[in-house]
């Protein structure tokens, strides 16, 4: 359902069967292995491992390009799960139970430990950390424009797990068999850790739509809200993308936008029925001839210019983001004052006992 | 990339907390494993973040943290040159060996 390039195997395990596949898919690759080493033409090696399904590691020669371009969708990658703790952490302080509650703050912690596991995969291509989160601050580098919309209901909160972390995942599979090994390696921890979040929203929306009409209005009028904008996380029309061809060549882009989008519609329609809401398409139909859904494409005039920074929140997100990095200053003070007095102390006490 | 003085929120230009790198025993009987790397100020709280980013879902029974400055690697460029002396004592390896017929418990 996830895949054409291996066999899917039932619904349920799909996700979990696929991270798994290019688990072992990667294992393969390295079993391979490959004699020899980049020697007197670098860029023909790093063409034959390309072609190969063989991993690129960090120490390896790589066209600047190459590198240019993991550097900043990495980046981009890692600061949409540093963005994205804000939508959900906006519910912690009320959401409906102790046990839902519980859930959302593991929910947010995981997205802070995948935006920290994708800096240090980053951070692997020579750019340092404190740099990219330099830019993100400055408004130089991007974050995904699905966090640049408000959460208005508890609903939302099962609605992004359940559209938002779904269209990630649907996004994320594929990067597990991305070329760059560290973060082929990061995607394969991060894409198992997401399938609960996609479960947890879908269980909360599963119980909205069975409760109370209110709540099952609550539940309608939240997919009715984030549908378009969940289609167009996947990016511009393959007709407008930039860096999709070359990116495609390298290995580090698998499939394109479009075809990404259309799969994610077609998980997502059966989903819709088993919770019982309406997906809010009217042309929403099943094409025989293309077995696929038909559907309505997102407003991708309004994509670029939540990209742009005109969304509902962008300047919020970013003065919290701002100030809690502010805020967080005296903290990483402390804590480098505090191992260096460590330090000078353990220094003080060798030196003692070499005179003594 | 420091040349814009606001509004990043940087403390002053202080020095970035140290990368160390993560290893972690997944159960009893098993090696360390690399598992990725970490930004902090000393070695205690490199292993309680390690903990925390890390082990979240019991994914180990010990954590190594180790500073990435410490470790020596040999280079990719020279790889060849570097293992060579291995590539040819295939004689290192038991299936090198004819082991007559009707020997056993070799």
């Amino acid at each position: 359902m996830y895949g054409n390039d291996f066999p899917a195997d039932d619904t349920s395990g799909g996700l979990l069967g696929e991270v798994e596949a290019a688990e072992t898919a990667l294992r393969e690759a390295a079993e391979r292995g490959r004699r020899g080493a980049a020697g007197v033409n670098p860029a023909a090696y790093f063409a034959e491992v390309i072609a190969a399904d063989q991993k690129v590691e960090p120490r390896d020669w790589m066209p600047e390009a190459y590198r240019a371009t993991l550097i900043r969708q990495i980046a981009q990658h890692a600061h949409s799960e540093i963005i994205g703790m804000q939508p959900e952490g906006n519910w912690i302080t009320r959401a409906p139970s102790l046990r839902r509650k519980a859930i959302l703050l593991a929910k947010v912690q995981d997205e802070a430990g995948h935006g920290l596991y994708l800096y240090a995969a980053a951070e692997t291509l020579g750019v340092s950390r404190d740099e990219l989160v330099d830019l993100l601050l400055a408004g130089r580098q991007k974050y995904s424009s699905i966090f640049n919309y408000p959460t208005l209901s508890w609903a939302d909160m099962g609605t992004i797990g359940w559209l938002v972390d779904g269209a990630a995942i649907v996004n994320q599979v594929p990067l597990c068999r991305c070329s760059y090994g560290p973060y082929a390696r990061a995607m394969i921890r991060i894409c198992k850790e997401e399938s609960f979040h996609q479960r947890q929203g879908y269980e909360i929306l599963h119980t909205l739509a069975h409760g109370t009409p209110a709540q099952r209005e609550m539940a309608q009028d939240s997919v009715n809200r984030w549908w378009y904008p969940s289609l167009a996380m996947f990016g511009p029309p393959d007709t407008d993308s930039t860096h999709s061809a070359q990116s495609m060549d390298w290995k580090i882009k698998r499939f394109s936008n479009d075809e990404l989008r259309q799969r994610f519609v077609d998980m997502c329609v059966g989903q819709a029925e088993v919770l019982g809401l309406a997906l809010p398409d009217p042309a929403l139909c099943w094409n025989e001839e293309r077995g696929a859904y038909d559907f309505t494409q997102p407003d991708y005039g309004e994509l670029m210019q939540v990209i742009k920074g005109a969304g509902p929140c962008n300047r919020q997100r970013m003065e919290h983001r701002r100030r809690a990095h502010r805020e967080g200053a005296w903290v990483r003070a402390a804590a480098a004052a505090y191992a260096a007095k460590q330090a000078n102390q353990k220094e003080q006490a060798n030196q003692k006992e070499k005179a003594a | 990339m420091s040349t814009h003085s606001e509004p990043t929120g940087q403390s002053g230009g202080a020095p970035p907390a140290p990368l160390w790198e993560v290893f972690v025993r997944a159960r009893r009987g098993l090696a360390h494993t690399h598992v990725g790397s970490l930004h902090a100020a000393d070695a205690e709280l490199a292993l309680r973040n390690a903990r925390d980013l890390y082990t979240r879902r019991q994914e180990g029974v010990s954590i190594w943290v180790l500073p990435t400055a410490a470790i020596t690697a040999s280079s990719p460029d020279e790889k060849d040159a570097f293992f060579d002396p291995a590539a040819d004592k295939v004689y290192r390896h038991p299936t090198f060996y004819e082991v007559p017929e009707g020997a056993a418990h070799l």
